[in-house]
C-alpha cells in the first residue's frame, strides 16, 4: 500500500510535469497545425536560462523566474517568426523537419554555452521528505503538481476571459473567419509559440529542481508524443489527462514490473491508441480516413 | 540551338539515360568510382565506404517517404533490425556473411511490413508519430532482448571473407559497398518504371484518387514499407558486417533523424537527391572535424566544441535548405546542369 502511494504520487509529479510540456504542444498544434519535436529542448533551454539567472548571476528566484519566462517568450516569437513562418503552405514533412532542426540547433547553443555535464540546482522550492498516508516523498514534488495545477487553471481563465484567449480560439476554429474579423493570425502564432516556451520553461524549471539540469531534459519531448496522442492533439484537458495517465502508467510499471519496461510502456500505448481511436481521448474526430 | 529536352519517340523517353551528356557524365562517375580507392588513403577509403552504406539508406527511405509519401522516422529502428539479424545469423549461426545480408534484408523487410499496418488507417503526422514508437520499441527490444542481442553489450561479428580473402577492409569492403549501392540505385530506378513504383508514386500523388483507379493501398502501402526496409536492412548488415561490431547507440532516434535530413537535403523522391543527401551529410561533419583540427593550433578552445558545432551546423543546414531551397541539392543540380546547357541563352 505505501509502494502504491508513493508510486501514485511520484507518477502524479511526472504526469504534471509532461502534461505542462504538452500543453505547449497542443497549443502550437491547436492554433497553427504544426507539430513541435523541439518541445523538449525549449523545456531545457528553460531549465538552463533558469539555472543561469538563478545560480550564475544569483538573482533571487522570483526576479529569476519571471527574466526566463520573458526569454521564453523571446525565444518563441524569434522561431516563429524566422523558422515556421516561411513553411506556412509547405508540406508537413517540411514542417517536422523544421522543427527537427531547430530541436538539433537549441541543443547545440545549449551545450555550447553549459556543457554537457549535468549540474545540480539550487533547490529554490523546498525539498525536505513529507510523509503521507504512511509514503514518503519530497515537498518539490508536491509542489510540482501545485503548481502545475495552477498553471492549467490560469489558462483555462486566459482562454476563456481573455481577448488574446479568445481570439486564439477562434484562429485554431477558422483562419479564414478570425481573419475576416479583423484577428491577426500571425500574431496569434506568435502568442501560440510563446506561451508554448513560457510553459515549457516552467516545466524546464521544475524538473531541474528535482533531478537537476542536464542535456537529458531534452528527451521530455520524445516522451510528450504519448501524452498528446492519447489525449488528443487538439485537446488541452486532453494534454492534462493524458499526462497524468503516462505518468502514473510508467511510475506503476517501473515500480510493479520493472526491467527498464516503464521507457517503452509509452510508446505501445501510442500505438495501441493510434490503431483504436487515432484522435485520442478527447480530441476532434476529423482525422483523416485513409 | 538547344533549348531544353524534347523527346520525339516514346523509346528515348523511357529510355533510362536519356541523352548524351547524361551518359558521358555516368561514365566518367563510374571512371572516377573504379580509380578512387587505388589512389585514396584510408581515411579517404572510410569516408567513402560511410557514403556508400548511407547511400543504400537513404535510397531505401526514399523509396517510402519521397516516393510512396509515408513519413518514417523509424529508420534507425529497421537499420537495427537488419544490422542485428546479420550479426547474429554470423556470430551464432555461423551463416557465411552474404547468407547472412541477404536473409537479414528479409527480415528488415518482414519487421517494416508489420511496422507498416497502422500507415493503412494513418497519415502524415500520425503516421510520422507512430513510426516513431516504433523506433523506439525496436531499440527497447533491442537493448533488453538479452538472451539473442546480447542486450547493451556489443555483438561481434566475425570477419567476412570471400574465396579465403578477409573482406572488411577499407579496401576490398569499398568494393562490396559500391557494388550493392549501385545495384540499389539501378534496381530502384526501375522499380519506378514499373506498374509497382507508379502505384507508389500514386498513391503519394492523391491517395483516394489512386484507389479509385485500382491501386489496393493496403498492398501497396505494405509493399512500400517491406522494400523499403529491404534496402535499409541491408545498409544495416553492411554496418555489422563492415565494422564487424553491432551497439545499438549507433540505431537511436537520431540516426532516423539523420536519413531524413539526408533525403530531404538530397531531393525527396530521386535516387540522384539520395546519393547528393547521403554523401554531403556524411562528409559535412567530416569536413567540420578537419577545419576544427586545422584551426586547433591558432584557437585552441575550437577542440572542445566542436561536437556543439557539427550539431548546430546539421540543424542549421536542415532549416536553411527548407526555408530556401525545399527541393534539395538536386533541384541545385539541375539547375546547373540547365544553365550550362541553355548558355548563352540561359534565363
Amino acid at each position: 500500500m505505501e509502494l502504491f502511494i508513493q508510486l501514485t504520487l511520484t507518477g502524479l509529479t511526472n504526469g504534471a510535469i509532461l502534461s505542462l510540456a504538452a500543453l505547449g504542444f497542443v497549443l502550437i498544434y491547436k492554433s497553427s497545425d504544426v507539430i513541435n519535436f523541439a518541445q523538449g529542448e525549449f523545456l531545457l533551454v528553460g531549465a538552463y536560462i533558469t539555472y543561469a539567472l538563478i545560480v550564475q548571476f544569483g538573482l533571487a528566484w522570483p526576479l529569476g523566474m519571471a527574466l526566463t519566462l520573458a526569454a521564453a517568450v523571446g525565444v518563441g516569437v524569434l522561431v516563429e517568426r524566422f523558422v515556421l513562418r516561411p513553411m506556412i503552405g509547405e508540406p508537413i514533412i517540411s514542417v517536422i523537419m523544421v522543427t527537427i532542426g531547430l530541436s538539433s540547433l537549441l541543443r547545440a547553443i545549449v551545450s555550447t554555452i553549459w556543457g554537457t555535464l549535468p549540474r545540480s540546482f539550487p533547490a529554490f522550492i523546498p525539498s525536505q521528505p513529507v510523509r503521507i498516508l504512511g509514503a514518503t516523498v519530497g515537498a518539490d514534488r508536491l509542489w510540482a503538481i501545485a503548481i502545475a495545477v495552477i498553471m492549467l487553471g490560469l489558462f483555462t481563465v486566459f482562454f476563456r476571459r481573455s481577448r488574446e484567449g479568445i481570439a486564439m480560439r477562434a484562429v485554431a476554429d477558422d483562419q479564414q473567419a478570425a481573419l475576416s474579423m479583423g484577428i491577426s493570425v500571425k500574431k496569434i502564432f506568435a502568442w501560440a509559440w510563446s506561451i508554448a516556451a513560457a510553459t515549457a520553461a516552467i516545466a524546464g524549471a521544475l524538473v531541474a529542481n528535482i533531478v537537476g539540469v542536464s542535456g537529458e531534459l531534452s528527451g521530455f519531448g520524445l516522451h510528450v508524443f504519448p501524452v498528446v496522442i492519447l489525449g488528443g492533439l487538439d485537446s488541452i484537458p486532453g494534454a492534462i489527462i493524458g499526462g497524468v495517465i503516462i505518468g502514473l502508467l510508467q511510475t506503476y510499471t517501473g515500480g510493479y514490473i520493472g526491467q527498464g519496461l516503464n521507457q517503452v510502456i509509452p510508446f505501445v500505448v501510442l500505438i495501441l491508441i493510434l490503431m483504436i481511436r487515432p484522435y485520442g481521448l478527447f480530441g476532434q474526430e476529423i482525422i483523416e480516413r485513409v | 540551338m538547344e533549348s531544353g529536352i524534347f523527346h520525339t519517340t516514346y523509346q528515348s523517353d523511357m529510355s533510362l539515360r536519356r541523352t548524351h551528356a547524361q551518359k558521358i557524365r555516368i561514365i566518367l562517375f563510374l571512371l572516377f568510382m573504379l580509380a578512387f580507392p587505388f589512389f585514396a588513403n584510408r581515411y579517404y577509403l572510410t569516408l567513402a565506404n560511410q557514403v556508400g552504406i548511407a547511400t543504400i539508406g537513404a535510397i531505401g527511405l526514399n523509396i517510402l517517404v519521397g516516393y510512396t509519401g509515408q513519413i518514417s522516422l523509424g529508420q534507425g529502428g529497421f537499420m537495427a533490425v537488419g544490422a542485428y539479424a546479420a550479426g547474429i545469423m554470423t556470430a551464432r549461426m555461423g551463416l557465411p556473411w552474404w547468407a547472412s545480408t541477404l536473409a537479414a534484408c528479409l527480415v528488415t523487410a518482414l519487421v517494416g511490413a508489420i511496422f507498416g499496418i497502422p500507415s493503412l488507417r494513418l497519415k502524415g503526422l500520425y503516421l510520422a508519430i507512430a513510426t516513431l514508437a516504433a523506433q523506439e520499441i525496436i531499440l527497447w527490444t533491442v537493448t533488453h532482448w538479452d538472451a539473442v542481442t546480447g542486450g547493451v553489450d556489443a555483438l561481434v561479428v566475425p570477419n567476412p571473407t570471400l574465396f579465403g580473402i578477409q573482406l572488411n577492409t577499407d579496401f576490398n569492403f569499398y568494393w562490396v559497398i559500391w557494388a550493392l549501392a549501385g545495384l540499389t540505385a539501378i534496381l530502384t530506378i526501375n522499380l519506378f518504371r514499373t506498374r509497382f513504383g507508379r502505384a507508389f508514386i500514386a498513391i503519394r500523388d492523391q491517395d483516394i484518387a489512386a484507389e479509385v483507379m485500382g491501386v489496393d493501398l493496403f498492398r501497396y502501402k505494405l509493399l512500400a514499407f517491406a522494400v523499403s526496409s529491404f534496402f535499409v536492412g541491408l545498409a544495416g548488415a553492411l554496418t555489422a558486417h563492415y565494422r564487424s561490431i553491432v551497439t545499438w547507440e549507433r540505431f537511436t532516434v537520431d540516426v532516423s533523424v539523420l536519413y531524413l535530413a539526408m533525403i530531404i537535403i538530397g531531393g525527396l523522391g530521386s535516387v540522384t537527391g539520395s546519393f547528393f543527401g547521403a554523401t554531403f551529410m556524411t562528409l559535412l561533419p567530416a569536413i567540420l572535424t578537419n577545419l576544427g583540427r586545422a584551426l586547433k593550433t591558432s584557437l585552441p578552445f575550437i577542440d572542445s566544441i566542436i561536437p556543439f558545432v557539427q550539431q548546430a551546423t546539421f540543424g542549421l543546414v536542415i532549416i536553411l535548405f527548407l526555408v530556401l531551397e525545399p527541393e534539395g541539392l538536386n533541384k541545385i543540380w539541375r539547375n546547373i546542369k540547365d544553365y550550362f546547357r541553355l548558355w548563352p541563352f540561359s534565363y
